[in-house]
């Protein structure tokens, strides 16, 4: 009991999240960059084909245009400069504050718990770990669309697929993360790891094939699309690995803080 | 002496710096409903459902939503 309160001052979950949300807006702030230079090339693509579709007079999907949206009830018409530089900007450090932040508290609940794993391994881990649940995963099922691919009329069912995918992928996450610690003592660390990963894939292939089939294509040509979608895993991959590494660095230091005053306190004591 | 906080699953022998379990669960509760109320204004919100009614926050962030992989039109 005596050393948990003075614990508490340097291996706070609140020094965590602070580190997490630091991390996450820098790496939202490298997402961006990143979005804006590979992948906004393709969204104007994307925009300039459902305009050009929309301008026919029997086409479908003409009242989807983005630009066509209604001046009442509401309903604003923000610029494509804006869009893409603020509007794109707000969004990817929005989401990068949450993942980073999130991030941190899983690397502060494993620190320590996952055998011999170090500090920054285990940091490391919750961020591969993360990109591959929270993102990868999803991704394989509902890739990213462009602008002119994908239906008003399916946003309900389409957001509540991925969402699904989503929630259920990060669970198995946690729980086969939980899995593979108890297996640790049975078997070796790597034995443990691939029955918890084989678990992991068994679990999210089995929830994808159950999960409706998206096929909104169209005649949307392919190269657009496949250059549109590796730009949006480029650029989830970059929100990822900045946070991997901006994480594992300040989550190392923060640990060897509390080491070394563990062991001062431990020699204090001993004394 | 006595120097176990929260016992890791197999206690090693050095002295591992962990954080207490119970304390952290109160943060990931807090900040977890802070980051879903985050991702859901950026990912979904005039999408599936809107929470102030109109478009202005799926306009803003129309960019990012796309092009961070989460379902739109």
């Amino acid at each position: 009991m005596g050393t948990v309160p003075r614990d508490r001052s340097v291996l706070s979950p609140a020094a965590f999240l602070l580190r997490g949300l630091a991390v996450g807006l820098v790496a939202g702030l490298i997402a961006f960059v990143v979005a804006f230079a590979f992948g906004e090339p393709y969204v104007d693509d994307a925009i300039a084909l459902e305009e050009a579709a929309a301008a026919q007079p029997h086409a479908e999907g003409a009242e989807h245009a983005e630009e066509s949206s209604h001046a009442d009830d509401g309903m604003v018409e923000i610029s494509r400069e804006n869009q893409k530089s603020w509007g794109l900007l707000t969004g990817t450090l929005a989401i990068g504050a949450a993942l980073g932040g999130l991030a941190s508290l899983a690397a502060a609940a494993v620190l320590g718990r996952l055998g011999s794993l170090s500090a920054r391994g285990s940091t490391a881990l919750v961020a591969l770990i993360g990109f591959v649940a929270v993102t990868l995963v999803p991704f394989t099922k509902y890739p990213a669309t462009p602008p002119a691919v994908g239906s008003g009329e399916t946003i309900g069912g389409r957001t509540a697929s991925y969402f699904g995918l989503l929630l259920v992928s990060v669970l198995t996450a946690i729980a086969v993360v939980v899995l593979a610690n108890r297996l640790r003592k049975r078997y070796d660390g790597w034995t443990a790891a691939f029955i918890a990963a084989g678990g992991y894939v068994a679990v999210v292939t089995v929830t994808a094939m159950l999960l409706p089939t998206v096929n909104e294509l169209g005649d949307f040509p392919a190269d657009t699309l496949w250059y549109f979608r590796r730009s949006s895993l480029v650029t989830l991959a970059a929100l990822w690995a900045s946070i991997g590494v901006g994480l594992t660095l300040l989550v190392g230091r923060l640990h060897d803080r509390a080491a070394a005053d563990l062991a001062r306190r431990e020699l204090a004591a001993s004394l | 002496m006595s120097q176990s906080t929260v016992t890791p699953l197999a206690a090693p022998a050095v002295q591992v710096p962990v954080v207490p379990l119970l304390q952290l669960g109160t943060w990931v509760v807090f900040f977890g409903l802070l980051a879903m109320l985050a991702i859901f204004f950026v990912s979904a919100d005039q999408g599936a459902i809107s929470l102030p009614a109109g478009n202005a926050v799926h306009e803003w962030v129309h960019d990012a939503r796309h092009l961070l992989g989460y379902p739109c039109h």
